[in-house]
């Protein structure tokens, strides 16, 4: 059986940048084929020029990529996109702007054959302080920061104070990491994880934002354990993936996005290293380096 | 010259206030040439009288303006439900009172199947009078082992299955983690499902297929027949998909000549962006026929309040729920009505929580002075919990309120101890306060929630009993003649079509119910009672014994 496909949420509400996100990620897909979920075709959800032939429910794209929209059945969507030949590497689902990202995350769990490979929520620098206290739509703004793994703070060109804005949402969202954009530039390794290769590929994003270190850890871990204090520890990782070896020789494979941490079997030998990303200004290295080795 | 055809009746109560009674109405080409004495009616020369409803009462045709066709297509599985309810052949089905008596009836349906592995579906249980028992699995593992068994609730919100269904879904695993699927201390799911994420993956092996808004061809048979039983002769289906075959289904068979009802779809909001929306009703609107009116939006701005989804402002639940969801972006909302006031399109919203009704209203009135539209007629559709300062606002814009009377009666007792409290649940559905407001208003079934019956409708406006029997909120009752009005002339209001149905008088269209009481002589609490003979719709004579 082939590996579970992996699939990103990508939240907010209207005007947050979802759109300019997954288009940015489409034009640098880099030969990565991306199957885009929409609630609907609004208007136009992807760049004109990416098109390369559209039906009813189905825009192609260039590169291999594919864009449809589910409306009220995200199951069947997605079943659908799991049975394309040729396979999509990684799914993206663009929730629409009230829904509650948490809830799509919950039914991608309900498939077999299919991986959270994170919530990803964005937030326009320019107004979302001003959302989450509108009196319709400020629950529904907190609520879709609190569900996040990955809040992406966009529009950061066109406040003054970008930082304060991203101490507001880290505030609203204690734990989880913001990462600040513009134009929807997040290195996408950071944004959807890392391949299964497991090499980062950071330097090709020339990011100077991140930084990214391979540790090779001890053997007879807990990975459970592990996992867990990677992601709620304080390490400041935005992602991490790699392989380690438990007391009964046996490998496992720890993915972690934000506060959200995963632990698999995996059936055969790997080198036991671990890869970590985050933010160089909070990536704690010194500590890692301790824990891990 | 056609045909003139004079009916003669007990009492023709016209619902038209120059002439509100009559014994005879006349009817020519399928509408009314005029209502009056035989004498009157005789000067329009050559004339058929018929007799036929000399000992009847004929009252405008009810207009029910809140309703899906997809009752229809329901009648095709197993009736769960708590009260006794009729079904399109007329068929009484018993309400059952305990679970067991629930299964007896899924399993007596299962037994009759040839295909060992064929589902068996049932919808309408209502848990919330069996004093809220969880029904598990292994309850409708008593119907069957082998053949997958799901069971609608009454909310439409929660579905039943049983051990089948769920590992024919893939679902019967250790380790699942959705907030719509409750596990058992054994880790595995219990079988109730909640919310359409978690229905959806199983409904389609129990028989409820995925989109459960359009009726099929059988089931709009089946909703016409209660249509004829129920006195209705107008009736929306709030709101249809419409896609291209469903369209091309509805217009076949609302053109047969024995097809006894106008339907009135309403294009549901989502699957197009604002701007193709639009275009695409205009579309719709320009293939309607005398019996298939298309050309209206229907748009849902929140969930429901019993299933903790609808909208509230301050204090929110009564017992502490989280507020509820928005089912459409408030901006989204905003352009919706400025494009359909452009286009001269009309939009009927679906707010239960009165959040979701301020929210309507607030968009409403800066698309109004963009686009002036005054006879809009835009409506509020449940619009459960208003209160009096909503009801002024909304008339003030030149809208309509179609509010939800039957909840009261169905699930007023629950609201009132647990949902919104006593003193919102006591205001739930004022239609006193909507018509002191001066707010055109008509009131639903919103079948298939609760049964499609006008007259049930109307009794409870009046009436404002629940289940318990229990008067809830005794200052928002109207009156009969209010009433009456609300299920005629006020929903025909609501739909621009008050030229042309909704009272008998000179040029409507010939629709009647037919009924065998005056509903304005028996006392109040005897009005859902009054029996129905049948309708006349467009001249056409359609009796609910010949159905």
């Amino acid at each position: 059986m082939s590996e579970p496909l992996p699939v990103t949420v990508v939240g907010g509400y209207l005007g947050a940048g979802k759109t300019t996100l997954v288009n940015h990620l489409l034009r640098h897909a880099d030969g990565l084929k991306f199957a885009v979920l929409v609630n609907e075709f609004g208007a136009l959800p992807i760049d004109e020029d990416l098109i390369e032939a559209q039906s009813d429910d189905l825009i192609s794209i260039a590169g291999g990529c594919v864009c449809c929209s589910f409306g009220s059945d995200l199951t069947a969507a997605l079943l659908d996109m799991g049975a394309r030949e040729p396979r999509p590497d990684h799914i993206l689902i663009e929730a629409s702007g009230v829904a509650m990202p948490s809830a799509i995350a919950a039914n991608v769990g309900l498939q077999e054959g299919f991986r959270l490979a994170g919530i990803v929520v964005l937030a326009d620098s320019e107004t979302v302080q001003a959302q989450a206290v509108d009196d319709y739509l400020g629950d529904t703004i907190l609520r879709q920061l609190k569900d996040a793994d990955l809040i992406v703070q966009t529009k950061t060109d066109l406040v003054e104070a970008p930082d304060a804005v991203t101490r507001w949402l880290s505030a609203r969202a204690p734990g989880v990491s913001v990462l600040q954009a513009k134009q929807g530039q997040v290195p996408r390794d950071v944004l959807l994880g890392l391949e299964t290769s497991g090499q980062p590929s950071l330097s090709s994003h020339a990011d100077a934002s991140f930084e990214s270190h391979v540790f090779a850890t001890r053997e007879g871990v807990d990975a459970l354990e592990l996992a867990r204090e990677l992601a709620v520890g304080g390490y400041g990782l935005v992602r991490a993936k790699g392989f380690v070896r438990d007391a009964e020789g046996q490998v496992q494979l720890i993915q972690i996005v934000g506060q959200r941490y995963e632990v698999t079997r995996f059936g055969r030998q790997m080198p036991v290293e671990l890869v970590c990303i985050g933010l160089k200004s909070q990536l704690s290295t010194a500590r890692l380096k301790a824990l891990l080795r | 010259m056609s045909d003139i055809t004079i009916y003669s009746a007990k009492k023709i109560i016209t619902m038209n206030s120059s002439r509100p009674e009559a014994s005879h109405v006349a009817v020519r080409d399928g509408r009314i040439l005029g209502a009056g004495t035989l004498e009157e009616l005789a000067t329009w020369g050559a004339h058929t009288l018929d007799t036929r409803f000399a000992d009847k009462v004929i009252l405008p045709g009810f207009v029910e303006g809140h309703a899906h066709t997809m009752e229809g297509s329901l009648w095709s599985k197993v009736y769960c439900g708590w009260f006794d309810r009729a079904d399109p052949d007329g068929k009484l089905w018993d309400g059952l009172k305990s679970l067991d008596a629930v299964v007896d009836r899924l399993k007596a349906a299962a037994d009759v199947l040839s295909d060992a592995e064929a589902p068996v579906s049932g919808w309408q249980l209502d848990p919330i009078y069996m004093n809220n028992t969880r029904v598990t699995r292994a309850d409708l593992d008593r119907v069957s082992t082998t053949r997958p068994v799901g069971v609608l609730h009454a909310s439409g919100h929660i579905m039943n299955v049983n051990t089948r269904a769920l590992e024919l879904a893939g679902l019967l695993k250790q380790g699942i983690n959705h907030p719509g699927i409750p596990l058992g201390d054994d880790g595995l799911p219990t079988g109730e499902l909640k919310g359409p994420d978690a229905m959806t993956p199983v409904g389609a092996h129990v028989g409820f297929e995925r989109n459960l808004l359009d009726a099929d061809e059988g089931g709009l048979r089946n909703f016409a027949k209660l249509c004829v039983r129920s006195g209705t002769t107008t009736i929306t289906d709030l709101a249809s998909r419409m896609d291209g075959e469903t369209v091309e289904m509805m217009l076949r068979v609302t053109g047969e000549k024995s097809f006894p009802a106008c339907i009135v779809p309403l294009r549901f909001f989502m699957g197009l962006p604002a701007a193709e929306l639009i275009e695409e009703v205009k579309r719709l609107k320009g293939l309607s026929t005398e019996r298939l009116r298309m050309g209206r939006i229907k748009v849902v701005a929140d969930g429901s309040i019993q299933g903790f989804s609808a909208r509230l402002r301050w204090p929110g639940y009564h017992n502490g729920a989280e507020n509820g969801l928005w089912y459409i972006a408030p901006d989204h909302l905003a352009e919706l009505y400025e494009r359909a006031l452009e286009a001269g399109l009309q939009i009927h919203t679906h707010t239960n929580g009165d959040q979701a009704t301020q929210l309507a209203l607030d968009k409403l009135a800066p698309a109004l002075q963009k686009h002036p539209n005054p006879d809009h007629r835009f409506t509020l559709q449940h619009c459960q919990l208003a209160d009096a300062a909503q009801f002024k606002q909304a008339a003030k814009l030149g809208m309509c309120v179609n509010l939800f009377a039957n909840h009261h009666f169905y699930w007023g007792d629950e609201h009132y101890t647990l949902t919104v409290g006593p003193d919102r649940a006591t205001r739930m559905n004022a239609c006193r306060t909507a018509l002191d407001a001066g707010l055109p208003l008509a009131v639903h079934s919103d079948a298939p929630i609760t049964p499609l019956a006008p007259l049930f409708t109307a009794w409870g406006a009046v009436t404002r009993l629940t289940a318990s029997g229990r008067v809830q909120g005794e200052q928002e009752r109207i009156t009969v003649a209010e009433a009456l009005h609300a299920i005629t002339l006020g929903a025909a209001y609501t739909l621009h079509m008050d030229g042309e149905i909704g009272s008998i008088e000179t040029g409507k269209r010939a629709d009647f119910a037919i009924l065998e009481q005056d509903p304005t002589e028996v006392d109040a609490v005897a009005l859902k009672d009054v029996p129905v003979w049948g309708t006349v719709q467009g001249g056409r004579v359609f009796a609910a014994a010949d159905l």
